[in-house]
């Protein structure tokens, strides 16, 4: 046992110093994950929140053949320019850029609207620009409601209640708390922790084992007295407290950052208060172990620190992989599933930003089976560390 | 003292130590000598149970390193062939953690580094990290470290390879100081010179098993030859025919 902390506190002390495990552990991975989330969720946000209210800009070529329709715009927000385009010029003018969409209006539109026959418009707008869909639909509902208008108008003056023309009327009945509807676009941040988590520890599996072989430190290693496993058991040790450094940062960044983010005035509400973030981390924590079993015992398997740093970018893509088979599968939280590592943990700190109850069988067997787990893979490390092989 | 008994080792087909059987004794130096490829750093390695002999035995003071090698390794020092430091460790720090793992307590074990220190004459490097030293001040500290617990037996690995002459009259001065303080001491080489010059035992091999074993003297007059050297390249040229 003191074995296991002389080495624990070496490697921890050694990485310390090692500013490329800093860089990752404390730095690039709790900021990054963060602030990259934050930054696109505001731009996201900004910009949603900022199509609906601005004026729409409309181009409109012949608008003396439907001055009433253009009156109709107008009140309705619509900034209307006049052009003098014909059919190929408004084409141009909007593959070009130079306007977002032209409303033509046919010559035989007044002559048609006067007898009742359906009135032709010709919309020029290009369905491969994305920013300008928004708009292009805020036009077309415009539209649609003055074409609505005036068919209720005839047929009051034919004397038949307008009603009859909408003989279902479909209500949509949103229920979503506010808490959940954040949870969609959240949904990316239980992966960001997970990964960010994995990263924190991922140099110091690797100095501390295929390093150290590339070193030549490992040999006079074994020649000390002390039962072998309790040498990767010790290293294990330094890769957790690692990880643990850089989940807690995380977490506790993201805390912050989000309620800087102000998703409130978009109707959401983050629930991840300190209380929340504490129990985040308690529910990660048996990930560690597993973890850093995991990625010590690749490392060591490696030839080198090059090939160690090519299979641990790998090892970082696991936890995705029970995420996306329940993603194609449309998995919903229940008991069996909490067996799953990363799966479990995925499900209840979801259902813990949404501010459902968790219950206390599920999150047992997510401690359980993760912790199951992560003792055999460190009883598989302490083996192969008793193998002469490792000196390669 | 350090005893190998019929040592066998194969990597797959490749036997790389077909029977080794040697006796270094206390305050005595051993010299392991043999061309590239004889089987010297495996022998070794099984001596300070690194790796674990397919046949045969090696006793350290009596402790079977197969069957016992904890005990085994606490009486070993061992400098194994181009040993690593920790680069953001200081030389000090490197040798404590040794210390430490040793089983030595905090007290004592700084007592002893600051001692070895003195010896192996690194008090200008000791507390630099070991990140920009060169060759001579990463061997002393790795020979530092190996000494740590005082063993009574000193196994080394080809020791003077990159040591300029300086660190190399250094090392000699050294190891004929831990013979005459009752050490064993058993290192590897194929410089002739550095093992006419120090041993007081040579043992020859070559091809995974011994050829010679006697003092100097005797190897020399065995092969009716003028210098060890000659010695050593009647034997070994007699296995190549």
């Amino acid at each position: 046992m003191r074995a296991i902390l002389t080495v624990f506190a070496k490697e921890f002390r050694e990485n310390l110093r090692e500013r490329r495990t800093l860089l990752s552990a404390l730095i690039l991975g709790p900021l990054l994950g963060p602030l990259l989330l934050a930054g696109g969720l505001s731009l996201r946000l900004e910009r949603g929140a900022g199509e609906a209210d601005r004026p729409l800009a409309l181009a409109v070529a012949h608008g003396e053949r439907a001055p009433n329709l253009l009156a109709f715009l107008r009140e309705h927000g619509v900034t209307v320019t006049t052009v003098a385009y014909d059919a190929a010029a408004a084409r141009e003018a909007v593959r070009a850029g130079r306007e977002q969409q032209v409303l033509e209006i046919d010559e035989d539109f007044a002559p048609r609207l006067g007898t009742g026959a359906p009135a032709p418009l010709q919309l020029y707008a290009d369905a491969s620009d994305l920013a300008a869909a928004g708009d292009s639909g805020r036009l077309r509902a415009l539209i649609q409601q003055y074409s609505s208008l005036l068919g209720r108008l005839r047929l009051a003056a034919r004397g038949i209640d307008p009603l009859l023309m909408a003989p279902i009327a479909v209500q949509d009945i949103d229920v979503s708390t506010p808490a959940s509807r954040s949870v969609l676009i959240l949904g990316t941040l239980s992966y960001l922790i997970l990964l960010t988590m994995l990263m924190g520890g991922m140099y110091l599996a690797i100095d501390a084992t295929a390093g150290e072989r590339e070193r030549g430190s490992l040999e006079p290693l074994l020649t000390v007295p002390v039962p072998r496993q309790q040498l990767i058991y010790g290293k294990i040790l330094a890769t957790c407290a690692y990880m643990i450094l850089s989940l807690a940062l995380t977490v506790t960044a993201f805390a912050v950052v989000l309620r800087f983010t102000g998703l409130e005035r978009f109707g959401m509400s983050v629930n991840f208060g300190p209380r929340v973030a504490l129990e985040v981390i308690l529910l990660t924590l048996p990930l560690v172990p597993l973890g850093a079993a995991l990625m010590t015992l690749v490392a060591a398997y490696t030839r080198s620190y090059r090939e160690a740093q090519t299979y641990l970018a790998l090892v970082l893509l696991v936890p995705t992989v029970p995420l996306a088979f329940a993603g194609l599968l449309g998995l919903r939280p229940h008991l069996a599933l909490m067996a799953v590592p990363s799966l479990s943990q995925h499900f209840l700190i979801t259902s813990l930003l949404r501010a459902e109850g968790l219950p206390a069988g599920w999150v047992a067997l997510s401690v359980g089976a993760t912790l199951a787990l992560a003792a055999l893979l460190v009883a598989v490390a302490g083996g192969l560390y008793r193998r002469e092989a490792l000196l390669g | 003292m350090i005893e190998a008994q019929r040592l066998e080792k194969h990597f797959g087909a490749v036997a790389a130590v077909r029977e080794v059987s040697l006796r270094a004794a206390d305050g005595r130096i051993t010299g392991l000598l043999g061309p590239n490829g004889a089987g010297k750093s495996t022998t070794l390695r099984m001596l300070y149970t690194v790796l674990r002999p397919d046949g045969g035995d090696a006793l350290i003071d009596g402790y079977s390193a197969v069957r016992e090698p904890l005990t085994a390794r606490a009486r070993l020092g061992v400098l194994p062939h181009g040993a690593g430091i920790y680069p953001n460790l200081t030389a000090r720090e490197n040798i404590l953690y040794f210390g430490a793992l040793q089983g030595m307590a905090r007290a004592a074990r700084r007592a002893r580094v600051a001692e070895l220190v003195k010896l192996l004459e690194m008090e200008e490097f000791a507390d630099r990290p070991a990140r920009g030293f060169s060759q001579g001040e990463r061997v002393r500290t790795a020979l530092a470290r190996a000494l740590v617990h005082s063993p009574r037996n000193l196994v080394l690995d080809e020791p003077t390879n990159g040591l300029d002459v300086m660190a190399v009259r250094a090392l000699r001065r050294l190891l004929l100081q831990l013979r005459d303080a009752g050490h064993c001491v058993l290192f590897s080489s194929h410089v002739m010179q550095e093992v006419s010059a120090l041993c007081d035992e040579v043992v020859v091999i070559a091809h995974g098993v011994v050829l010679e074993h006697g003092t100097p003297e005797q190897i020399r007059a065995r092969a009716a030859a003028a210098t060890l050297e000659e010695a050593f390249v009647r034997l070994i040229g007699a296995t190549d025919r």
